[in-house]
Parts: structure tokens; C-alpha cells; sequence
């Protein structure tokens, strides 16, 4: 497990490469969010599926906000729409997100996970599922323990996993919960996370 | 891509297995939710591997009709998203108003919040008594229950939200009687409802209808399926008749988005081209 990543430098071990990053937050995830995907260029060629907690309201806004405060483009997923790359997609809410193995997204209304309906486990669950070790995990700050079997779901299909080092997170239930069934390839500040991405897609693309 | 793993392999040998023995055709169901779906119910039955649990199926249709309880997704509330509600109330209505008599599909309807919830509204609009109302479904223990018409009492606060929302013109509380935990429905509202096992997946299109309701049904379909739901329904439609969809669902990615207009786009209300 390394503890931090400066950046793109020459004693960086590599990174694998991925065809996709799913990112899982909760409590203080809207912060979050923003300070990583903000370091994201316009014209990052990376789909990023992501599942934030909110209420179960209806008609959500969270992708207008971030589409106003990010360079990439974003949206709510539509069920059975193929994924973009280069384009954040955020889970509706009352409704679990999951992708299919021809990668098109399709939404379910399944019993709620650790009361979260959408919830982390089934996207990265799923995504592990399509992506296999072609995909990064990444869980953020959150006061409950979804997200946690996902990711290790990930990790066993041999794809790269990232946690918010809870010290550092606004709530830390989530990443230690993450970090109880298992060890991350990386445990990084949020700073780090937001450069991990940027490199990720070098390589990949 | 990874070579397919032993469960995906187990999956697929199970629904051929339950499309040959009991014709329940899963085939074209979205792969993710299926596989949560049998991963619980391999949970539930205690058994290790999906070929187990294909050999408990195969022998014993009880269990089939056990594991049918876990396949199929029993979400539903009284007019749920009651904008859309409003929504049929207000634009839908005036125009169903002008027909002598209508038919309206029910399409999924599980244990039949839908349906009450359909019947209650045309009541209030003057329309039930010449409306008919076919509620389908491939489950026959949720047919059974929507027949009924009993729901758990400690719904109906969140419920009669919905309905004032859903522009309610009288307390919902005079459409059931409380028994102990439970509402028990007007059996007047379902006297022109007709309850009726019918698949998507393998049925075909049964009456002319003016109005077709299938809601949150369809994300559980691949888009083959989806397709071919998109089908029957534009068979069954009359000239001009409406589709409802649940909210997350839409005629954009299919290959019928034009043949039908959306009439209030928001609530995924579609009007047959």
C-alpha cells in the first residue's frame, strides 16, 4: 500500500492501465468530489461512473453543479445508455447504477444497501464484473461502510484500488470500513487522488 | 475481455433451464441485476453454487415458484412520483375524457399500488365506471396480492403524501378500511379491473388499449426486450394512445422513439405517433 502519489515522476512505479475509474462517496463526498475532479483537464478521455449519497429526492442537481464547476462533461445516467468516455456519470437517486458487460448502464430498484439506494457496492461490483482488472476504484469520505465490499470486489478481480486516507477525510467510517476487509493499493490525501486520476489517464490513453 | 467466469457460465445454463422447463424467460433481462438477484437467492436457499440451485429448480417447481419470488422486484408505493400522477391527471385525463370507453394495460404491476392508485384517480375524474383496467404480471403470488387489495397499514402516511401531491381531491383515507395492521382497499375500485398473468418476454398483445402504463419494469430489460415491450405496447395502442414510463425510463435509446411524441417529457408520458 503506498501512502502517497506526487505526481508524474520518473521513480514512480507504474500504474496499470484502466478503461474506466468508479468513484463512491458519502457524508462530505460534494468537497470531495470537487477538489479531485477539478484537477481533470477538458478532453480526459476516462469514463468515470460515480455514486454519491443523497436524499431520495426525485430530481437530483448534482450533475448541473458539477458540470458548472468541471472542464469534462457530466450527467445523470440514463439506463441503457452506452458509457462515454471522458464523461462523469452520477448515479441517480432512489435508483442503484450498475454497468453491463457490453458497458451500458442499467438501473435497478432493488432493496436499498446499508440503506443506500443508489449504492457503492453494486457499481463497483458490477463494474468489477465488466471491467475486470481493467478498472480503479476509489472510495471517499462517508459515515457509513458501503462501498467496502466493492472495493475489495475490485481489488480481487485484480483491478486498482484507491481510498481516502481517513485521517484526513471528513467522515472516516467509510474508508476504515474499506480498509477493515481490505488493503488498497493506495491510501492517499485527496490532493493525491486528483493527480492519481490525471496520470491514470496517460497511461491509459 | 476476461474469460467467462464458472458463476457467469452456472447463470446462464440456470435461466435456459427455467425458459425451457417453466417458459419464464429471463434471457434478456439486464445481466447485472439478475446475478444480484440469484446471488440472494443462493443466500436464501443456503446452497453454495448456481448449479445447485439449478438442480433444486429442475426437480421441484415449488422452489422455482420460491426462487420467482427473488427474480422478479417487488418495489412499488401508491402513486409513486406523484408529479406524474399530477401529471396524467391534468394532461392525460381531458383527452381520455373524449373516448367512450377506455381500456387501459397495467403493465408489471406487481402487487398493485399501481393499479389502486390508477383505479382511485379515474374515480375522481369520473372515468373509472367506463374504464376498463388490465393489470398484468408474471408473478402469480403478487397478481394474488394485488387482487386482494390489502396493504401494511404503516405505508399509507407516506402514501397519502403522494396523493395530495398528486392533486388528491378527497382524503385518501375513505378508499380503505383499517383492520389491525392493515388497509383493506375499496373492492369497488377493482370491479372493472381484470388481473391476468402475461410476460413481456414471451407474450404477445391481447386488447386495444388507450393508455398503457409500465413503470420502473422496463430497466430490468436488456434493450432487445426493451424493444420488443416497446412493441407490444405500440400494437396495442390505439391511434393516438398513451405510454407512461416510469421515471427513469425512455423511448430515446430504442429503436420506437419515432414512433411516439412525448407529451410531458419530464414525466415520461408518450403519445403513439
Amino acid at each position: 500500500m503506498r501512502t502517497s502519489f506526487p505526481g508524474s515522476t520518473p521513480e514512480q512505479p507504474a500504474l496499470p492501465a484502466v478503461d474506466a475509474i468508479v468513484v463512491g462517496a458519502s457524508a462530505g463526498g460534494v468537497e470531495a468530489l470537487l477538489k479531485i475532479f477539478r484537477t481533470l483537464p477538458k478532453r480526459y478521455r476516462l469514463p468515470i461512473l460515480a455514486v454519491l449519497h443523497v436524499p431520495e429526492q426525485r430530481r437530483s442537481q448534482l450533475a448541473e453543479v458539477f458540470a458548472v464547476n468541471l472542464a469534462i462533461p457530466v450527467k445523470e445516467a440514463d439506463d441503457k445508455e452506452t458509457i462515454e468516455p471522458g464523461t462523469l456519470y452520477f448515479a441517480a437517486p432512489g435508483y442503484h447504477l450498475s454497468i453491463e458487460n457490453d458497458f451500458s448502464l442499467s438501473l435497478s430498484q432493488e432493496e436499498r444497501v446499508h440503506h443506500s439506494r443508489p449504492s457503492i457496492d453494486i457499481l463497483f461490483e458490477s463494474a468489477a464484473d465488466a471491467y475486470g482488472k481493467r478498472l480503479a476504484g476509489v472510495l471517499l469520505t462517508g459515515a457509513n461502510s458501503d462501498g467496502a465490499r466493492g472495493i475489495a470486489r475490485i481489488k480481487e478481480y485484480g483491478g486498482l484500488t484507491v481510498v481516502q486516507d481517513p485521517a484526513q477525510a471528513l467522515a472516516r467510517a467509510m474508508p476504515e470500513a474499506a480498509l477493515a476487509l481490505h488493503t488498497p493499493d493506495f491510501l492517499l490525501p485527496l490532493p493525491d487522488i486528483g493527480s492519481l486520476l490525471v496520470e491514470l489517464e496517460r497511461i491509459a490513453c | 475481455m476476461h474469460q467467462e467466469r464458472d458463476a457467469d457460465i452456472e447463470l446462464r445454463l440456470l435461466i435456459e433451464a427455467i425458459y425451457l422447463k417453466y417458459s419464464y424467460d429471463f434471457r434478456d433481462y439486464s445481466g447485472a441485476s439478475v446475478k444480484r438477484r440469484v446471488a440472494h437467492a443462493l443466500r436464501q436457499f443456503e446452497l453454495k453454487t448456481i448449479s445447485a440451485l439449478q438442480e433444486r429448480v429442475m426437480h421441484d417447481p415449488s422452489a422455482f415458484m420460491q426462487l420467482l419470488q427473488f427474480l422478479t422486484i417487488p418495489v412499488s408505493e401508491m402513486f409513486r412520483d406523484p408529479t406524474h400522477f399530477l401529471a396524467i391527471r391534468e394532461e392525460v385525463v381531458p383527452l381520455l375524457k373524449t373516448y367512450p370507453s377506455v381500456k387501459i394495460w397495467i403493465a408489471g404491476c406487481s402487487t398493485g399500488e399501481e393499479v389502486y392508485s390508477m383505479a382511485i384517480l379515474l374515480r375522481e375524474e369520473g372515468l373509472l365506471e367506463r374504464t376498463i383496467i388490465y393489470a398484468t404480471d408474471i408473478n402469480p403470488r403478487s397478481l394474488e396480492k394485488a387482487k386482494q387489495g390489502i396493504f401494511s397499514m404503516e405505508n399509507m402516511r407516506g402514501y397519502n403524501e403522494n396523493y395530495l401531491k398528486a392533486g388528491g381531491k378527497r382524503l385518501f383515507s375513505e378508499y380503505y378500511t383499517a383492520a389491525y395492521d392493515y388497509a383493506i382497499f375499496d373492492k369497488t375500485l377493482r370491479e372493472n379491473v381484470t388481473f391476468a398473468d402475461h410476460s413481456l418476454a414471451t407474450d404477445s398483445v391481447f386488447s386495444e388499449t388507450q393508455l398503457i402504463s409500465c413503470r420502473n419494469v422496463l430497466i430490468y430489460f436488456n434493450k432487445k426486450l426493451q424493444d420488443r415491450a416497446f412493441g407490444l405496447f405500440h400494437e396495442s395502442l390505439c391511434h393516438r394512445g398513451f405510454l407512461v414510463l416510469g421515471s427513469k425510463e425512455t423511448l430515446d435509446f430504442s429503436g420506437y422513439k419515432n414512433k411516439f411524441d412525448p407529451l410531458v417529457k419530464l414525466e415520461r408520458i408518450y403519445r403513439k405517433s
